[in-house]
């Protein structure tokens, strides 16, 4: 499995640290109730098929990733820097 | 079907023409007082333990491959009940000594072999965290021992003691541990639950699952509707697919997890050994091939196959530990898809929807577990209280927090497991 940086271009797996499924961005706020946290850490859609992971490139520019990816085929559909799908909203 | 030595040399003699299946391959009726979906160990074993202790009738088992093709028959094989945590420790227990009862309960040859199993340790924290176990395990009633370097040196004399990484200080050994032909336990439940009545239904994709009133009143499949007041989902890998039809989100990741076998060799290795510290454990089955594994490639996938950088690295360690075995050429690896919970352990409890039950997040453990989650499963199903051994498998304890068992001590969230 090869991920394109966006920075760095196309790198070995070894060089990035999987981080889980892309919930990280939609964080709750810190009022909100239990289910709604409970939901964020520990409830996944899990998908079989196209899925969106948060990498992070540990033996590269350190950038935060979010990977369109196939679980089934391990293919690579697209890598989005996450500060850019923050900013995007 | 029953074996006997004379039946197979008559057999052999007559072009083995007289065999004859194991179970009936059902078709699907209208209705049922249960289903199963999932025709995996833990499924065909639920099937079993409601017939045979809760005299359920009619019961179906709807399997969407062909039954025990999945994690059960892709496994490491190991059986153990090495566990620290109340929850686990009572739960694994409980499972052991069905396995040892398993072959005269099921009439069948599950080559259930207790070799022993090695657990090493490299340090005195270690050590220290060693003991801590095998006291807990020999308080709920198993068997551990401590194993100096002596005591190794006799019995595993091929380990590198000296490495330079992890130098070899002592293991601890659980002499009831060890390995069992993982496909034969499949087929001993699948013949054992046919024969009281379950129907065993193969090729029959469950597509959606019907509630109504906050109930469940059966499942949609590839071979029409069947209707059912209680439901139970044991499929695994594919629990989220399943439990979404039912509009639940599940604590669950999928992920692969690899393993990988050898050409055959004579016996050398006459235990299960686990090398903690490398991600790597290794046994060789009674065909002769060494058998191993490490850890989880640790990205979610359903694709039941791995990369390469895991291969690497599970070679590495047992490179590292048993240099002996760097001329055997590895002859296949696989992967399976293991149900990840946030803290390591299983799910075996009711849903928000009635008569609807799971039994998954068994991570990468399931082998060993499945009579016990069968008995608990089972019982859970027919009298809907939960089984005393597997009372703390709740579903809810994530949302609570009360009952965790992370039983690494590495945190409940996922993908640290």
């Amino acid at each position: 499995m090869r991920i394109t940086c966006p920075i760095c271009g196309a790198r070995d797996r070894r060089e990035f640290y999987y981080m889980g499924a892309a919930v990280a961005l939609d964080r709750p706020v810190p009022e909100a109730d239990a289910a709604a946290w409970n939901a964020y850490i520990h409830e996944r859609d899990n998908p079989a098929g196209l899925t969106r992971d948060l990498w992070y490139h540990e033996a590269g520019c350190g950038a935060w990733l979010v990977v369109t990816r196939d679980t089934i085929s391990h293919e690579v559909h697209g890598v989005t820097l996450a500060s850019d799908m923050r900013a995007g909203g | 079907m029953r074996f006997s030595g004379l039946r197979v040399l008559r057999e052999g003699l007559r072009g083995n023409r007289g065999w004859r299946p194991h179970w009936r391959d059902a078709s699907p009726r209208p209705a049922y007082d249960a289903i199963i979906i999932g025709g995996g160990g833990h499924g065909l074993a639920t099937a079993y333990y409601l017939a045979k202790k809760h005299g359920a009738q009619r019961i179906a088992v709807l399997e969407k491959g062909y039954l025990g093709g999945g994690n059960i028959g892709r496994n490491t094989t190991i059986v153990r009940a090495n566990y620290l945590l109340p929850g686990n420790s009572e739960f694994y227990s409980h499972s052991l000594k069905l396995w040892e009862g398993m072959e005269e309960e099921l009439n069948y040859n599950v080559m259930h072999s207790q070799r022993g199993q090695i657990v090493l340790f490299h340090d005195d924290g270690q050590r220290d965290a060693a003991i801590r176990r095998g006291n807990a395990m020999r308080n709920q009633g198993d068997d551990a021992e401590l194993l100096s370097v002596a005591d190794l040196r006799r019995m595993v004399p091929y380990l590198d003691y000296d490495q330079a990484r992890f130098p070899i200080r002592g293991g601890l050994l659980q002499r009831r541990a060890g390995t069992a032909r993982h496909d034969a336990v499949a087929w001993g439940y699948a013949r054992a639950a046919s024969d009281l009545g379950v129907d065993l239904i193969q090729n029959c994709e469950v597509t959606g699952v019907d509630v109504k009133d906050g109930a469940v009143r059966g499942v949609q499949t590839t071979r029409g509707a069947i209707a059912a007041p209680k439901v139970g989902i044991i499929v695994a890998g594919r629990s989220s697919q399943v439990a979404a039809m039912a509009g639940m989100r599940l604590p669950i990741e999928s992920h692969v997890l690899q393993a990988f076998v050898t050409e055959g060799l004579k016996p050398c290795l006459d235990h299960v050994i686990s090398f903690g510290m490398g991600h790597f454990y290794i046994s060789q089955s009674d065909k002769g091939g060494l058998v191993f594994g490490g850890d989880l490639d640790f990205y979610a996938s359903y694709a039941a196959r791995g990369n390469l950088p895991m291969a690497e690295h599970v070679m590495e360690a047992g490179m590292t530990l048993m240099p002996m075995i760097g001329k055997a050429k590895v002859l296949r690896s696989w992967g399976g898809i293991m149900d990840m919970t946030p803290d390591g352990s299983p799910i075996i409890d009711r849903t928000s929807v009635e008569g609807l039950y799971v039994d998954c997040g068994w991570c990468y453990g399931g082998f060993k577990a499945v009579p016990a989650s069968g008995d608990c499963m089972a019982h859970l199903m027919a009298l809907d209280r939960p089984h005393e051994a597997a009372k703390r498998f709740r579903l809810d304890r994530f949302r609570t927090g009360r009952g965790l068992m992370d039983e690494e001590g590495t945190g409940s969230q996922h993908n640290l497991h």
